[in-house]
């Protein structure tokens, strides 16, 4: 976590809603951000059960336009765009040349020569720089990051309340990883569904202007919640959603973070002669989840042991609140990571007992 | 909201004095910081602490924190209802959450815990 003082935090635009909504507010990322409002465990279920609104106007947009802009993407991300029809949209990643990860991202394509990248907050000035430079000169680059808002709705009842606000046919013709144009009120406001927590959710961008006025219709459904980043956390960690910063990094290539699902070898791309060479031997280390045999949990950092030798690292842990064990991402050493292998995970201090668990950790039946 | 009868440490936990007997738990502050409390290991009963030493360990969602001996003394007792049900740290941290009792073996050291009313500046120095 970036740690910021007070003075130099950015609030989001539905600041105030949060401290009239009791939250806690955290630094995040150079932004003043709420963590939880009513507890995370009670925000975690809630989301299961229903729906939770969460701020995530932190988060950053980029859009690109040009008729070389298909091409430039095409080789500056790990998937291809080229078959990206206008409304779709792609969860990739941006590697450097070792095919280590830049950041994790989702490219939607808004037209024929038009798309829009959205990217980690943390991430936004070291993305931008690295976008600029790679992309060819006729291609118009725009940082949208502070004009756009981002508010995310996700859990089962989302697909009821998206259609009691837009009428079913839009809704019910909207697919995974499609996204349209809709009108909340009087707002132009882009609709996507996507999400981050293994719930069926929308993901909606708007002119921050209009953050407030959106914030306000979602939340006068009587199934909505306004959920923070701990439950956030907790929400995707349940799901086997990395985290970049945390789990995934520069450090780690998508091969070794178990996510070559998300890579097109059939094309060319910055990071593919890397990643091309570690699928040779196959890499060392696979990002695995774990879950604790009790209800004390692993934290980042803690060593991955077996048989007293260490095998491997803990990068990201927390409480599930649906398994009500300990659970978590590890790297293994590529041996041990079978389902059910008895893992020991340790800070040096305490030993807790764990299993090695495919992804999703938890899926919501 | 703080309770009069009790003596406070800046790490938050809090003593409640009968006879040459404590029991220690932790403030209302301490568990509106911590979150949803998920797990605790409490000490044995029977052992020696030292003040200051760390006597328990209380896991949040997203972190673990050491609560510390406020005096020396021998471990009398611990509350393991805690262990099935952390939760009441939260929900009455006062009262039902309390930790552990302790046989002090230093009484002077209780004269350098806070009262209510000097917590309760502490806390407010805090903000």
């Amino acid at each position: 976590m970036l740690v910021n003082t007070p003075e130099q935090l950015k609030n989001t635009p539905l600041h105030e809603k949060h401290i009239a909504l009791g939250a806690k507010m955290v630094p995040f990322s150079g932004w003043n951000m709420p963590v939880q409002y009513t507890g995370i465990i009670d925000e975690h279920l809630h989301t299961r059960e229903k729906a939770g609104l969460f701020d995530i106007c932190h988060m950053g947009e980029f859009m690109l336009k040009g008729p070389a802009v298909e091409k430039d993407l095409n080789k500056l991300l790990s998937r291809r765009v080229d078959d990206l029809t206008p409304g779709k949209c792609r969860y990739s990643f941006m590697l450097n040349e070792g095919g280590g990860i830049i950041d994790d991202l989702i490219v939607y394509r808004t037209s024929g020569e038009e798309f829009m990248l959205v990217v980690n907050a943390g991430t936004i000035s070291k993305d931008r720089e690295w976008v600029k430079k790679n992309i060819s000169s006729g291609t118009k680059f725009l940082d949208e990051s502070d004009r756009t808002a981002k508010l995310d709705l996700q859990g089962p009842s989302s697909g009821d309340i998206m259609a009691g606000l837009l009428g079913d046919k839009t809704v019910n013709g909207l697919k995974r990883f499609n996204f349209t144009h809709i009108k909340v009120n009087d707002t132009t406001t882009m609709l996507s569904r996507t999400g981050y927590t293994g719930e069926l959710g929308y993901e909606l961008f708007m002119p921050v202007s209009a953050a407030e006025e959106v914030w306000d219709t979602l939340m006068g459904f009587e199934d909505v919640r306004p959920i923070g980043l701990g439950a956030r956390d907790t929400l995707r960690l349940e799901a086997g959603y990395s985290l970049y910063g945390s789990d995934i990094d520069e450090e780690h290539t998508p091969l070794e973070a178990n996510l070559e699902r998300f890579v097109s070898f059939d094309k060319d791309f910055t990071g593919k002669d890397a990643l091309l060479e570690q699928k040779e031997e196959g890499p060392g280390r696979l990002l695995t989840g774990f879950i604790c045999e009790g209800r004390r949990s692993a934290r980042s950092h803690f060593k991955v042991l077996r048989e007293g030798k260490e095998i491997g690292e803990v990068t990201s842990g927390a409480f599930s609140p649906c398994l009500k064990k300990g659970i978590g991402l590890c790297y293994l050493n590529k041996e041990f990571s079978v389902e059910g292998k008895e893992i020991i995970l340790t800070d040096g201090k305490v030993e807790i007992e764990a299993k090695v668990k495919s992804l999703p950790i938890y899926e919501h039946s | 909201m703080i309770p009069e009868d009790l003596k406070y440490t800046e790490k938050h936990e809090w003593v409640k004095l009968e006879g040459d007997k404590v029991t220690i738990g932790i403030t209302d502050y301490a568990q509106g910081e911590l979150g949803d409390i998920t797990f605790i290991e409490l000490p044995s009963s029977g052992s020696s602490v030292n003040q200051s030493d760390s006597i328990a360990t209380v896991e949040s969602v997203k972190a673990a924190s050491d609560v510390y001996a406020p005096v020396s003394g021998e471990i009398l007792e611990v509350n393991e209802s805690l262990e099935g049900a952390p939760e009441t740290i939260n929900q009455s941290p006062y009262e039902n959450g309390w930790m552990c009792k302790v046989k002090v073996s230093d009484e002077t050291q209780l004269d350098g815990l806070m009262d209510a009313a000097g917590y309760g500046a502490y806390l407010e120095g805090l903000k």
